[in-house]
């Protein structure tokens, strides 16, 4: 192949169409061949048209910035969950709620929307394993004991609940959750397997789930 | 989609919905319609985490969903809507000139929530209304309600699709299908919403409903379902396109002619609102005597001068308006699409090469617009240009794809010797190359702005806590001098800075408004000249 440089004082510039018709006329100098990307910020050869200013120009400005900030502040712009900590800290259990993942602070219309979508947001759940539910983080509960033991209750309703939604789970093999719950609770994730977290508080019949946990 | 267009859309989730949103809408526009467990898995997001971002995008329209037929839904990012977001602030603005300060916050709200039912947003807008009220007076709803219908009337609203009714004892699909008829999308049920606004401080007054609602779901009967319930509205932006396009018209042929024909026209456009299916290429014929009737009230022009000026805009060239007929003294319509010539004023094409490459540039450009082909020497001839100018703007033209060169041999061989070799303009090409700039040049003003703010955000964050500061402090009754001393932490140096920093934000956001006008009539030009019968 006849490369661009390579005919050069031999017959410059060889094109397949005869040059004089675009108007390049016999000994022309031709600009040099491009070496390099073009510049990331190209000169400017004129100055851009001053922007139209006026009193549109002024409201719809300043309606920008504020829907900007308004947005910031609705329930729609979704905050990442709380940073996983690596370590269980004491502070943790007296610390202001942080946004939870998988908590929803608006109440959409969920007639509109498909089911899978609802968010379940758990009640306070201790010594539930992943193994359960695959997708769902593990979750430790970080309120104070009051409601630990408010939970115990809930748990074994919950579990029984949770096994039967299995059973469905496994017949549509597609996962429904069909049950609401409280969006009060604050969940955190840590390395710790709960499983082995045993603080003393169920004591007595363990719920049927919790068969895989060493029972100290 | 481009790599503008994806960016551009990636900014604006980010910037508005926050970054768990923008991944998974990135995730969607990247790699197309996908069901859920495919999102969490490409997005490395929390289950709970796509759910949620998946239920605002819903909410504001950004995605669709489909329910498949195994069972399985699939999500689906409507890129074109993402882009409006950028246009948030016209569609705010034309409400508040056409309807005031309601109509400007009822738009206001639906675009910020997604959709609301109406009890909600007349309420919400009665609030605010009332805060800026004086102390003691309130906003009462039924100003509210009345301007809710006017919008809905002149189509600038819209109900949402409904769920559809169920027999309750088949199984609910995985995901609703929602419809609605054409001829439903306008009805404004019956509330007598009564009520005033309420100051967030004040206490609660009383509000009396006696709601008969049009139309009721049947639900469980709870009490606090509001009488219409299920019902949504939503902004309709196509409805704000069209008047945007009316106005570009109506300054079009002000341009052309004079300002009582751009009042002829724009008479005849606003005759036309509702009638006129989106995507016409006329308004429906209309009578010289209906629009004489319809003149606005200052303009007393005779009836033979409106005749006159109805010849003159229907003998123009650039066939503003059609003559129709010759019922009722003579129907016109106007023409929305398919010109013959592009129109001088409101197509920017031209503009932005002004800018770019100088007056002359645009002149050749124009000559190659009307004239479809030239010569190279025809060009220098048409455009009075000497030679070696020309020739330097045509090739800068020609590498930027502006125009191109279309080869026309003179023998079957194509022998450069014996081909013409005309300039002509691909319309559609430069509109299109055109348009993806625009995105580009949107999606670097915003990385630019959001860069200024984090490069000053020490200086920012500090700025809102003396700021904090100082209101609290005023509240409290603070004297002048402590206040003084609390202003003097941020120094000269640092409200200089703070002084510049909120000019440049501020440059940048009205050019992203700026660019947005030109996306607008881009687009528009593409869609209508694709539609061209």
């Amino acid at each position: 192949l006849s490369m661009a440089g390579r005919g050069r004082g031999r017959g410059r510039g060889q094109m397949t169409f005869n040059v004089e018709a675009v108007g390049i006329g016999k000994g022309d100098a031709l600009p040099p061949p491009t070496l390099q990307p073009s510049p990331l910020f190209p000169a400017l050869e004129r100055r851009a048209a001053p922007l139209p200013g006026g009193e549109e120009g002024e409201y719809m400005l300043a309606l920008k910035q504020e829907l900007r900030r308004a947005m910031r502040g609705l329930p729609y712009f979704v905050k990442p969950g709380a940073p996983r900590r690596d370590i269980e800290r004491y502070s943790d259990k007296y610390q202001l709620s942080s946004p939870v993942d998988s908590a929803i602070d608006w109440n959409p219309d969920w007639r509109r929307l498909p089911r899978e979508l609802k968010i379940r947001v758990r009640r306070l759940r201790k010594g539930r394993t992943a193994s359960l539910v695959p997708k769902k983080s593990v979750a430790l509960d970080k309120e104070e004991t009051i409601k630990k033991l408010e939970s115990l209750e809930k748990k074994e309703e919950e579990v029984t609940s949770e096994e039967e939604e299995e059973k469905e789970e496994e017949e549509e093999g597609k996962e429904e959750e069909e049950e609401e719950y409280d969006e009060e609770e604050h969940e955190e994730e840590t390395d710790y397997v709960l499983s082995y977290f045993d603080n003393g508080e169920s004591f007595g019949p363990d719920s049927d789930d919790n068969g895989d946990e060493a029972v100290y | 989609m481009t790599q503008a267009e994806l960016r551009l859309c990636s900014l604006l989730l980010q910037e508005h919905f926050g970054e768990i949103v923008e991944k998974v809408g990135n995730s969607l526009l990247r790699t197309g319609p996908r069901p859920l467990r495919l999102l969490v898995g490409d997005t490395g997001l929390l289950p709970d985490q796509v759910k949620k971002a998946l239920c605002v995008l819903i909410q504001h329209n950004l995605v669709r969903y489909e329910a498949l037929p195994r069972g399985s839904v699939e999500y689906e990012a409507r890129s074109e809507r993402i882009l409006r977001i950028l246009r948030y602030p016209r569609y705010i603005y034309t409400a508040k000139t056409l309807y005031g300060d309601p109509g400007e916050l009822l738009v206001e709200e639906l675009l910020l929530h997604g959709h609301l039912p109406m009890s909600s947003a007349v309420a919400r807008v009665a609030d605010r209304l009332t805060e800026t009220m004086e102390d003691g007076k309130t906003m009462d709803y039924t100003e509210v309600s009345s301007t809710f219908v006017r919008l809905a009337d002149t189509h600038f609203i819209q109900r949402c699709p409904t769920v559809p009714e169920i027999p309750q004892s088949t199984k609910a699909p995985p995901a609703p299908t929602l419809a609605i008829a054409e001829k439903d999308m306008y009805i404004v049920p019956q509330l007598s919403l009564v009520g005033k606004g309420k100051r967030r401080h004040s206490c609660n007054e009383e509000e009396e409903g006696e709601h008969k609602a049009k139309r009721q779901k049947q639900e469980g009967g709870r009490a606090e379902t509001a009488p219409d319930d299920g019902i949504y509205w939503q902004v309709n932006l196509e409805r704000f396109h069209q008047h945007f396009r009316d106005q570009a018209l109506v300054s079009a042929v002000a341009s052309r002619m004079d300002q009582t024909s751009s009042e002829v026209v724009r008479t005849m456009l606003r005759m036309s609102e509702v009638t006129t299916a989106s995507g016409a290429s006329h308004t429906q014929p209309l009578s010289s005597n209906e629009i004489f009737r319809s003149l606005p009230a200052g303009y007393n022009i005779g009836k033979q001068v409106l005749d006159q000026y109805l010849a003159l805009l229907a003998d123009d060239p650039l066939e503003f308006v059609g003559k129709s007929g010759d019922s009722g003294g003579g129907t016109y319509t106007v023409t929305l699409l398919g010109f013959s010539q592009p129109l001088p004023t409101s197509l920017p094409l031209p503009a932005p090469l002004l800018h770019r490459f100088g007056s002359r540039c645009a002149r050749i450009f124009r000559l190659l617009l009307r004239k479809k082909h030239l010569e190279q020497k025809q060009v220098e001839d048409f455009a009075m240009i000497p030679a070696k100018e020309a020739k330097d703007m045509l090739y800068r033209m020609l590498s930027e794809n502006l125009v191109s060169l279309q080869e026309i041999p003179k023998t079957p061989d194509h022998a450069p010797s014996r081909t013409f070799y005309l300039y002509t303009v691909n319309i559609m090409a430069a509109a299109r190359m055109l348009l993806h700039r625009c995105y580009k040049s949107v999606a670097n003003l915003m990385e630019r702005r959001q860069h200024e703010m984090q490069e000053n955000k020490r200086l920012l964050d500090k700025s809102q806590r003396v700021e904090a500061i100082l209101a609290s402090m005023q509240a409290t009754g603070a004297e002048a001098a402590q206040l003084h001393e609390v202003e003097e932490m941020i120094t000269g140096p640092e409200r200089q800075q703070l002084e510049t920093l909120k000019r440049n934000v501020n440059k940048i956001d009205a050019s992203e408004n700026q660019v947005d006008e030109t996306i607008f009539v881009l687009e528009s030009f593409i869609e209508s000249t694709m539609k061209r019968p």
